[in-house]
């Protein structure tokens, strides 16, 4: 943190960042715009950034073309199928490989963490036709339960292992003394001391299934199921021309996460600092 | 299960008040916590990675098309691939290139706007928030979005280039502005790595800078010769974490593109899905996706050896 000199550097520097925002921010000014505006008005030129009349028939229209009520309660159940899988598996192997003394478990690790590399097409085609097999496919089996196995979280695990890492051993071993399981030490110790990185997991995994499509694409069938990520591709697809509908429908997508967003902003910012270093 | 360990008596043979471990005892128990724990991760792990893995590369010696009979074709896929297919190179072109632009692009803002950030500014937190914003905005929601600002008639970018009487372009509708495209839709999403570089900058020991103050240097010899080497580890993980999201460019191409125009956006994945998913050509697409992984076996190997060059780590052991 160093204190420019003089004023014009100064002025520079929030000039700079003030560009910045304004290249972040434009296209979701532009997003916002299209969908309060009646058609006549998006298709001017030169554009019209305030619109006039404030058009909320987008939304409207929107919703009621494609039920996204609906994909919005599906997306919640995969949510609750999800998250509380990820953050339970997550938590006992990351206890078991940051607290608990076991031969190989940092050559178990480093295998795992491999998989982060991997891209998911390599692993897409067989377990494709495995969930065929299982009769699965069209189902949320697919989508939820590999997250109960940990597959595709090794990114949470390792968050997780990161944070145990940092609480005290002596805590473990004052409980081992006293004649405590690896279980309590779990439950009573660390579990409660690793709240934020739970959260952040949590909030992680939420944004990861809320914004996942590939998989909702590959194995849901019925329009009855699909997500809002899904939904509103679908969507692009038939109404591929009226921007007011679709800018208000990917609205209505954005909008959660952005409002979870603000909710828990600094447990996500800190989260990512967390992951990001030290490795 | 540890009540031997527990029930061990003292030599004076009284018993304790409370079971207690003894030492051999608890290495036991936790070894065998440990394996039990982390077995559902390593079931997982077989199940959904080494598992499809294996049988990737079974399939891939085959012909099988979904509806179709399955023969056996040895290495035949892998032959077509490298000797007939236009599009298996064409992708790998498409892909590489994308990760050229796309992933110095990304670093070079996202550093520089945490450069600006961890000087003295008022609103950093506020600043720090309108950067990240993007990055949450849903795959699906960005695409369509960025049709739209990408609409050579009636879209945001042309709209104000012709405002301001510059040339307009075609975007994701030309074949050579496509790529370009979308790499700078991907360099929206620049403030994921900013928030890390910037933790990164701020855990960077003041006393180095006064160090350069004390030998007369000024502002580029900090920038050279402390900033950046002590950045090197942060860096590293920006561009790990940048490469991994290039090889698994999907979305864009399926909802954007469809590959085109003329194959320009045909990324190695979406012609993998279209292969497996569209044709049905299971055989073949498990052919792609070996390749694809030893591709990323090789690129791993080679950023990795790289970073023993150019990464510092104060330790020195490279964790």
């Amino acid at each position: 943190m160093r204190r420019p000199r003089s004023g014009a550097r100064r002025f520079l520097l929030y000039a700079v960042l003030c560009v910045c925002a304004a290249a972040t921010l434009l296209p979701f000014l532009w997003l916002v715009r299209s969908a309060l505006m009646k058609d006549g008005q998006i298709f001017k030129s030169p554009p019209e950034w305030l619109p006039s009349p404030f058009a909320w028939h987008n939304f409207g229209g929107a919703l009621t073309a494609q039920p996204f009520g609906r994909y919005f309660l599906n997306t919640l159940t995969l949510e609750l199928a999800i998250v509380p899988g990820v953050l339970f598996v997550g938590s006992i192997s990351a206890f078991a490989f940051a607290r608990l003394r076991w031969r190989g478990r940092n050559t178990v690790f480093a295998v795992l963490l491999s998989a982060l590399m991997l891209p998911y097409a390599v692993t897409l085609v067989p377990t494709f036709i495995g969930w065929q097999y299982a009769g699965l496919v069209g189902t949320y089996v697919p989508l939820s339960l590999p997250a109960w196995l940990g597959a595709g979280q090794i990114g949470s695990i390792f968050l997780l292992r990161q944070f145990f890492l940092s609480i005290p051993r002596e805590l473990d071993d004052a409980a081992y003394v006293d004649g405590a399981r690896p279980w309590t030490v779990y439950w009573r110790i660390v579990l409660p001391l690793s709240r934020p990185a739970l959260l952040v997991v949590g909030i992680f995994t939420f944004i990861g299934v809320w914004n996942d499509f590939l998989n909702p694409l590959i194995y849901l069938a019925d329009a009855k199921r699909y997500t809002l990520s899904l939904g509103l591709a679908m969507f692009q697809g038939s109404y591929s021309a009226q921007w007011g509908y679709l800018m208000a429908a990917s609205t209505i997508v954005i909008l959660p996460i952005i409002v979870l967003f603000f909710l828990a902003q600094r447990h996500i910012l800190e989260g990512i600092t967390l992951t990001g270093l030290k490795g | 299960m540890t009540a031997l360990a527990t029930r061990s008596s003292r030599p004076d043979g009284r018993r304790r008040p409370r079971a207690r471990h003894a030492v051999g005892g608890l290495a036991r128990m936790e070894r065998r916590w440990g394996i039990g724990l982390a077995l559902p991760v390593v079931v997982g792990f077989v199940l959904f990675t080494v598992g499809p893995m294996i049988a990737s590369f079974v399939i891939s010696l085959t012909d099988w098309t979904i509806g179709g009979k399955v023969r056996w074709v040895g290495f035949g896929n892998y032959r077509a691939m490298f000797g007939s297919d236009d599009l298996f190179s064409k992708s790998l072109g498409v892909t590489l290139y994308y990760t050229l632009l796309a992933v110095p692009l990304g670093l070079a803002i996202a550093f520089g706007a945490s450069l600006l950030l961890n000087r003295d500014v008022r609103g950093r937190g506020l600043f720090r928030v309108l950067f990240y914003l993007p990055v949450l905005v849903p795959s699906v929601a960005s695409a369509v979005l960025w049709t739209w600002v990408y609409n050579p008639d009636f879209g945001l970018l042309n709209q104000l280039l012709r405002a301001a009487h510059l040339p307009t372009s075609q975007w994701i509708y030309s074949d050579t502005m496509a790529i370009p495209s979308l790499a700078i839709m991907s360099a929206w999403g620049f403030g994921n790595a900013t928030v890390i570089f910037l933790a990164g900058l701020q855990g960077v020991p003041r006393h180095l800078y006064e160090a350069i103050d004390v030998d007369g240097g000024g502002a580029w010899a900090k920038f050279r010769y402390i900033t950046v080497p002590m950045m090197t580890p942060t860096i590293f993980y920006n561009l790990v974490m940048g490469l991994i999201a290039t090889f698994q460019v999907f979305n864009e191409a399926y909802l954007m593109t469809s590959g085109g125009p003329d194959n320009a956006t045909l990324f190695y994945n979406y012609y993998l899905w279209r292969t497996a998913f569209s044709d049905g050509r299971l055989g073949y697409a498990s052919a792609l996706a070996w390749v694809l992984f030893l591709i990323v076996v090789v690129a791993t190997a080679l950023v990795f050896r790289s970073a023993r060059r150019w990464v510092y780590y104060e330790t020195g052991d490279g964790r």
